[in-house]
């Protein structure tokens, strides 16, 4: 360091110091770092239990410094519910991509939300299947091409892309719903005060916290990582519209 | 392969009669991969990405070009998905 | 041994299952209703206000598998209890669990098969058990209770050796034995207190963190997993093989029967020792690891004729009796499928048509 200077941003002890394998640009490696800077700042590594899925992010455990449990395809929502169960002064959150949490893991998803189980969801909804090379999603857009929708999903035959962070929030269960994404530095500190934000209000134990991020998959929409930023602005966010869907009372929460 | 935080290389094109930075980054150049999606959120048009080189996973790394214009945002540090940036203030 | 008067009840299968898992410190179960084993849920919804367990009914077996993937990985005492189709639902988990090699129960309560079948009790998973009904090469530790006495001690037994191996275990049932009320002697309460280091709990600074995973992917790492579950498996088959003789020492016919045919089969001996046949009863108790050693010394007496093995389905563990008997002597197959409960008579006049 340079005399005269000071470290005002360094990369959180808690993101291990491993090069992820996500695609140049992924906001999968965003959230990583995001996750990992908030449970550095809350003091919560000994507390923390993550619950990773099958999707790219199938290794999240080897980045993320916490104890971590693999899930079956869609299952994450169930495996945390139990562990959240087992150890309720933990910090349990699941992080599951948009096949995992909506489309095999719908029914998980749903009644852990329904439930009111304590744990927090962190959805990367990108419209697309990315490990698996690039196939049609549940949150694919109408009109997106994809591996499996070659010529655009057709609305009539496969229906619009579905909305979890608005059909979670109607549930009495769901504490806090927000959708965020990481297309500019406001938006992703905003990502940043929401993850923050759900963890606290887990810790009070107030109820199920979701956190939705419009993500980008600059890979699967075949585009460079700086384009995929227009086509979130352009298309995703008119459909997927960020913001809070549901919170507690303000008087509830400090953050 | 370990990714070595913080440890980038510099290449800073202040001329030695101009004001010293508000702040200055270092990139990891094995650490980047090139998204550049730091490079179109600063605002001040510090980064670039190395057109002429590329680490040694092939892809061309950003750096910090115009190091005199850096005003200290951390906008990049913010953006990077790698965490490949570490960002300093000038004290005081 | 002194049996205290207020540990003898008169109760029903799936219910003492349930509270022999209260008694051997059950920590967390997830379950989903179906018959005939619905009980076991009621069970223990009916005595949580009075113990600190966790209950989720969960919203379909496969939810209630991976919530005991994610308990077990926690590190709690956890079980589950179903019947053919929700086991069959389960299988995907059963096999993460039992490559991550969580400790954790499992009872099938077996129903007529295939497809929706009935809800009378059958054998029919047995191939399902035995020989893993999920992908991959991996074991569960199954256990063929035939009482409801020992619905219950086979539970606590199963929670033992499933700690002990760090593996699955489950006990296969069926629907007879879990609706079928008997005297029963209920062990003591046991305190649980386990050691897990390996647990996930919460990365403190003394240890690195713990990741519970089934995911190998080179190739060669996957192997040495394969083999470490193997030499785990080759342990069990050595030190937790059970099994049952009845009059056996100098029978020259052997029926083999497990769970609830092996008490038909008890009488089925006594029948044919009364008409002069001299006959006797092998029972595997563990149906994994299988007796097969003690199976092989036994078709290697002269004196026995044939194997017959006798069963509420279409013909599974017969296949495991020949390849224990290995050719030495010729191996039969009675059975009934559908729910229906062969009768003594039937079986013995199985068993002497062989005979001519």
């Amino acid at each position: 360091m340079k005399e005269g200077y000071e470290v005002v941003y360094k990369r959180p002890k808690t993101l291990l110091d491993k090069r992820m394998h996500y695609c140049p640009g992924c906001f999968h490696a965003t959230i990583h770092k995001l996750l990992m800077e908030v449970i550095e700042e809350m003091g919560i590594q000994e507390k923390t239990v993550g619950v990773c899925p099958v999707g790219c992010s199938v290794f999240a455990y080897d980045y993320m410094d916490v104890d971590m449990q693999e899930a079956a395809h869609g299952r994450a929502a169930a495996v945390a519910t139990a562990i959240k169960r087992m150890l309720p002064d933990r910090y349990v959150f699941s992080y599951q991509g948009d096949g995992d949490l909506a489309a095999i893991g719908t029914a998980e998803t749903i009644h852990a939300c329904n439930r009111g189980e304590k744990f927090t969801f962190i959805f990367i909804n990108n419209g697309i299947y990315g490990m698996t090379g690039g196939q049609m999603a549940p949150t694919t857009l109408e009109g997106q091409k994809t591996t499996t929708s070659p010529y655009g999903r057709d609305a009539k035959k496969l229906g619009l892309p579905l909305k979890m962070a608005e059909m979670v929030s109607q549930l009495a269960g769901v504490a806090y719903a927000e959708r965020v994404s990481c297309n500019t530095p406001a938006n992703t500190r905003k990502a940043k005060r929401a993850l923050r934000k759900a963890l606290e209000i887990q810790g009070k134990g107030l109820g199920t916290t979701f956190i939705e991020v419009a993500s980008n998959c600059p890979s699967g929409w075949k585009c460079t990582p700086v384009e995929s930023l227009d086509w979130l602005k352009d298309k995703v966010y008119p459909y997927f519209p960020l913001g809070v869907f549901k919170e507690p009372p303000a008087a509830k929460v400090e953050v | 392969m370990q990714f070595p935080g913080g440890q980038g290389k510099i290449v800073s094109k202040s001329k030695e009669d101009q004001m010293p930075a508000k702040g200055y980054v270092e990139i990891s150049m094995e650490g980047c991969k090139g998204c550049g999606l730091c490079v179109v959120h600063c605002p001040s048009k510090c980064l670039e990405l190395n057109t002429l080189d590329t680490n040694s996973y092939g892809l061309h790394y950003a750096y910090l070009a115009n190091e005199e214009t850096c005003i200290a945002c951390v906008n990049c540090a913010i953006m990077c998905p790698d965490a490949a940036i570490t960002a300093y203030k000038k004290v005081g | 041994m002194e049996e205290k008067l207020g540990e003898i009840k008169f109760m029903k299968g799936n219910e003492a299952l349930a509270e022999a898992a209260i008694r051997a410190g059950l920590q967390g179960y997830f379950g989903y209703p179906i018959t005939p084993q619905s009980e076991v849920v009621e069970y223990l919804a009916m005595e949580e206000p009075k113990h600190d367990y966790v209950l989720i009914q969960a919203e379909s077996e496969v939810a209630a598998v991976n919530m005991v993937y994610g308990a077990a990985a926690a590190g709690a005492r956890v079980m589950t209890t179903t019947s053919s189709p929700g086991f069959s639902l389960m299988q995907e988990g059963i096999s993460y669990i039992a490559c991550a090699e969580l400790p954790c129960v499992f009872a099938n309560i077996v129903r007529g098969g295939p497809g929706l079948g009935t809800i009378q009790a059958s054998q029919g998973d047995y191939f399902q058990a035995v020989k893993g009904g999920g992908h991959g090469d991996y074991h569960l530790i199954v256990l063929a209770p035939n009482s409801v006495q020992e619905m219950v001690d086979h539970l606590g037994l199963a929670f033992e050796l499933a700690d002990k191996y760090r593996t699955p275990a489950m006990l296969l049932s069926d629907g007879s034995i879990g609706q079928m009320m008997e005297k029963v002697v209920l062990p003591e309460t046991k305190p649980y207190k386990p050691d897990k280091p390996w647990a996930t709990t919460g990365k403190t600074p003394d240890r690195p963190r713990n990741i519970i995973t089934s995911l190998y992917i080179q190739s060669e790492v996957m192997e040495k997993k394969n083999q470490t579950l193997q030499a785990k498996y080759q342990q069990i088959l050595d030190n937790e093989v059970r099994f049952e003789k009845y009059r056996v020492d100098d029978a020259e016919i052997i029926i083999s029967a497990f769970g609830l045919t092996s008490r038909i089969c008890k009488k089925v001996v006594d029948l044919a020792r009364e008409e002069g046949i001299k006959m006797g009863l092998f029972r595997p108790i563990t149906v994994w690891p299988f007796p097969t050693d003690r199976l092989a010394q036994l078709a290697a007496q002269d004196r026995v004729k044939f194997f017959l093995s006798v069963e509420m389905n279409a013909g599974q563990m017969v296949e495991d009796i020949r390849l224990s008997v290995n050719g030495k002597k010729p191996v039969y197959f009675y059975g009934r499928q559908g729910g229906i409960v062969p009768t003594p008579e039937e079986i013995l006049n199985a068993a002497k048509g062989h005979l001519k």
